[in-house]
């Protein structure tokens, strides 16, 4: 049975209806509009859906988003403040990043995870910590560069 | 200025409630998208309004200039993350001297872009590319001709810049001035020439991507995103196997589940649409444990498949024949034969395929990630048989495709469940499962290659048979290439065609031979196959190069040499010295542990020219062995955008790695087994080798596609490396270590 269920995404809350076991990731995209987080596999083996939960990255295709209240959950969306992206957004622009674009989100996410807590990641933690997110396009060398810059930029 | 404000936000919001996508006609006259305060200023760039295309010979069919500051590039091409849209803007904002910051571009669109047919063969640039080039070039003469007379003065005289026109005596006026709101109906007469490429500003230059931009935004980019005012959610169950039917379905208890809004149920297509998405997919899990098939079992199992499609009867197709060459062969000093396999390979598409579709008086709209919008409403045309004119295909950018995925499925099946709910928009997207099992593989393929060289070491006859399923079922105007048109009732009735040559291509050697010869037998596989990246050219490249390989290593010859030797294109030549010099191939000590593997092909021999290195490091011990770098050189002729070109390149690399290494499609008798990541494992990032590429740009020769260059050279020279490594000579994909005969190491 839907029940009301509040969720605080990119510093704002919000109340929503729905099934509590519904994954966290439809009700970003389609109660939240927040299109960021894509679905690729429903299984957590793709990390397309990945946010940040109390800076942690977290795939949400599985996960009920009721498991989600009392978090702070930034998406995508959410890492630009006062309308200036993120290190490692700005990072991907830079080394232009990405093909078809799809993996992007979760490879950000997944960056910005990673630098918050080892700010000069070698290629090894780079590359351990973007594992779990797929790309079919192979744009792979690009990510692990743009993270490496987005670091340096970021301690800069 | 307070009118001309409110005017332009109605604008403003006419066009955003029809969300991306422009649709709607010219209700406010261009002049009033201007300023009058301040004449430099130019207002945000809004879309142009909604024009349907008429003839694709008018230079307003690809360039438009309605919106004021503003270039519109218009191209029947499709985004597929190759950085399509980037070139094109590159090619037109060239011609016309507009900065590319204020070039837009609208793909694919049976409404208002012309009918390029597919996406496919890396051909954007050569095709859509020069119908711009040409476009814009007429376009800036008859723009400078307006001037001209406006000022009396010669056109010739005339500069451009940023779409302003400069006289002599120091007259300006913008393009969208001169044009007062009118458009440039006036046909392409093909007698224009285009820049000399020695004056190209913004060609050849690093652009950056503004989809980029805007993907890593989180900005509603792809299919997947669109957001329509009360849109609902489909899922279709699919049949367990190829050749399941659907015995019985209690669809009572799936109707009463919460949201559901309709169970659909035609034949052996099931679908349900539900208000919430997640409510859809609660209703598709619960008739997948509802449904009941009988599935006939799939007859040629892998083990047996190799043998089976050898058997194939019938007279081969005779591609090239050259008598007498089996006596070439067995004559020549030394000589040699082999046998080699490629398995079916997924597109395995990120982001399962995914369209909208609405049905308003009896008129159907598709929003699509297909290849070709045009392709795919003659096939809808045909599947709802109504008049194509009632049909309207939009392009959105869809999850990398690499050729036929489930795109053209997604979007018939989306229209055949709208039908059932008229009025209302319905976004059906396809679960992983989905994906795998259904979309069409790159096919199986085996060769028989035997060839002879002589005592110089010059190839003299290279004679191939090929094996191979089709390369190309795409949308053609029959709806039974949409996989569920066959499974309605009553269905419509599958028919392979008869394009061959994407099974040969690059199957004829490019070096210099007296004698070749090529073979085609086509089978009828067990799995659904069509377009993937390259068609045939990955194996036939990965086959020829490697058992080139085989005789370098016979007759003792150094790999780069021996091809530069054989070759007679001087570009051919040239990338593979670039690459001897970029590897110090010469120097080029080899540890105890590595191999090296070289490898080269000109696409379709035709196109791009490519060359790679790759290196491998064993681990005896733990009988593995990775990847460690692929250095890649290419010629695509003149370069539009040299990142653009590199990333395409360097993603072509890693593809062909994964395919190479790790992909092959499992199954059994009763389907599809490689239904997600788990059980169709792909290379991730702990495993992607270092990369490397060289471009050789020639601004001086016709810009060539370059997407499919690397898949093939990648993979034989991957095979060679380990052979050098090893010893091993691993003449079936994928490259996997437990192939390897480690004793012999």
């Amino acid at each position: 049975m839907p029940q009301s269920i509040t969720l605080k995404v990119n510093g704002k809350s919000k109340t929503i209806s729905a099934d509590p076991n519904e994954p966290l990731l439809y009700v970003l995209r389609n109660d939240f509009d927040l299109k960021g987080a894509k679905y690729g596999c429903g299984l957590q083996q793709c990390g397309a859906c990945m946010v940040l939960a109390d800076s942690k990255a977290e795939p949400t295709c599985l996960r009920p988003c009721v498991s989600f209240e009392n978090m702070e959950i930034t998406t995508l969306e959410g890492l630009q403040q006062n309308g200036k992206l993120h290190a490692v957004q700005q990072a991907f622009i830079d080394v232009q990043a990405a093909q078809c674009g799809y993996c992007v989100n979760g490879m950000i996410i997944s960056a910005v995870a990673l630098l918050e807590n080892t700010p000069n990641p070698s290629d090894q933690e780079i590359r351990t910590a973007l594992n779990p997110v797929i790309c079919r396009c192979g744009t792979h060398s690009r990510f692990i560069q743009a993270v490496k810059l987005a670091s340096e930029t970021s301690n800069a | 200025m307070e009118d001309m404000q409110s005017l332009n936000s109605s604008r403003r919001s006419f066009l955003k409630t029809t969300g991306h996508l422009l649709v709607g006609f010219n209700l406010l006259p261009l002049t009033f998208c201007q300023t009058k305060g301040a004449p430099n200023e130019i207002l945000p760039y809004e879309g142009v309004p909604f024009r349907p295309i008429t003839d694709s010979k008018l230079i307003d069919s690809w360039i438009k200039l309605d919106a004021e500051g503003y270039l519109t590039v218009l191209s029947g091409k499709q985004e597929l993350g190759q950085g399509i849209k980037t070139a094109l803007i590159q090619i037109a904002a060239e011609e016309l001297d507009i900065h590319p910051d204020r070039c837009h571009i609208i793909n694919s669109d049976t409404g208002q872009t012309a009918n390029e047919g597919f996406t496919a063969g890396s051909n954007s640039v050569e095709g859509s590319g020069s119908s711009i080039r040409q476009a814009a070039a007429e376009a800036r003469q008859y723009l400078l001709k307006l001037a001209g007379q406006k000022w009396n003065v010669s056109p010739s005289s005339l500069q451009v810049e940023n779409g302003n026109i400069k006289s002599p005596s120091g007259e300006e006026i913008s393009y969208w001035k001169l044009l007062e709101g009118k458009f440039i109906e006036k046909k392409i007469t093909g007698e224009v020439s285009p820049k000399n490429p020695k004056d190209y500003k913004y060609v050849g230059q690093p652009l950056k991507r503004d989809d980029i931009r805007k993907m890593v935004n989180g900005e509603s980019y792809f299919v997947h995103d669109l957001q329509m005012p009360g849109m609902l959610h489909a899922r279709v169950l699919h049949p367990p196997s190829y050749l399941s039917q659907l015995q019985s379905v209690d669809l009572t208890e799936v109707e009463s589940m919460p949201g559901v809004l309709k169970v659909i149920r035609n034949g052996s297509f099931l679908a349900v649409v539900a208000t919430r998405e997640y409510q859809a997919i609660k209703a598709w899990e619960k008739l997948k444990s509802l449904a009941d098939w009988e599935t006939v079992p799939i007859e040629i199992l892998p083990g047996q498949l190799l043998a089976s499609l050898k058997s194939t009867s019938g007279k081969p197709e005779e591609v090239e024949v050259s008598p007498g060459i089996a006596d070439t062969i067995s004559n020549a000093s030394i000589n040699h034969q082999a046998e080699y396999f490629r398995p079916y390979h997924m597109h395995a598409s990120m982001g399962p395929s995914c369209a909208l579709a609405i049905w308003e008086e009896e008129k159907l709209t598709v929003w699509t990630a297909t290849q070709g919008v045009y392709p795919l409403r003659s096939t809808l045309s045909d599947l709802f048989a109504i008049d194509e004119d009632k049909i309207r295909c939009i392009g959105v950018p869809g999850s990398g495709c690499y050729g036929h995925n489930g795109a053209d499925d997604v979007s018939g099946e989306a229209a055949l469940i709208a039908k059932e709910i008229p009025g209302k928009h319905v976004r059906l997207q396809w679960m992983r499962e989905d994906e795998h099992k259904w979309e069409p593989y790159g096919t199986a393929m085996a060769f028989q290659l035997s060839a002879g060289i002589d005592s110089k070491g010059k190839l003299l006859a290279w004679d191939s048979i090929l094996w191979s399923d089709s390369h190309s079922t795409r949308p053609n105007g029959r709806a039974a290439s949409f996989i569920s048109a066959r499974k309605l009732d009553p269905p419509f009735e599958f028919r392979k065609g008869g394009f061959s040559a994407g099974s040969y291509r690059n199957g004829i050697p490019e070096y210099s031979l007296q004698a070749k010869q090529l073979h085609l037998y086509t089978f009828d596989g067990p799995l659904r196959t069509s377009s993937l990246r390259g068609l045939g050219a990955y194996a036939n490249t990965f086959a020829m190069e490697s058992f080139l390989d085989e005789l370098i290593h016979k007759s003792g010859n150094d790999p780069i040499d021996f091809r530069i030797k054989n070759l007679e294109d001087p570009r051919a030549k040239a990338v593979l010295e670039e690459l001897a010099e970029k590897t110090n191939w010469k120097s080029k000590s080899k540890g105890a542990n590595t191999g090296l593997g070289v490898a080269y092909a000109r696409y379709k021999n035709s196109t791009s020219y490519f060359a790679v290195l790759a290196e491998v490091e064993i681990d005896k011990e733990n009988k593995d062995y990775k990847l460690k770098k692929l250095t890649g050189v290419i010629d695509s002729g003149l370069t539009i955008n040299p990142d653009g070109l590199k990333n395409q390149t360097e993603g072509g690399m890693i593809q062909s790695a994964s395919w190479t290494m790790m992909e092959e499609v499992n199954y059994d008798k009763n389907g599809i087994t490689g239904t997600d990541w788990a059980s169709y494992p792909i290379m991730r990032m702990m495993d992607v080798p270092e990369l490397e590429v060289h471009i050789i740009n020639r601004p001086e020769t016709k810009p060539m596609g370059a997407g499919e260059a690397a898949m093939g050279p990648v993979a034989a020279a991957i095979a060679n490396a380990v052979f050098d490594a090893t010893g091993s000579r691993i003449r079936n994909l994928p490259i996997k270590p437990e192939k390897i005969d480690w004793e012999k190491v």
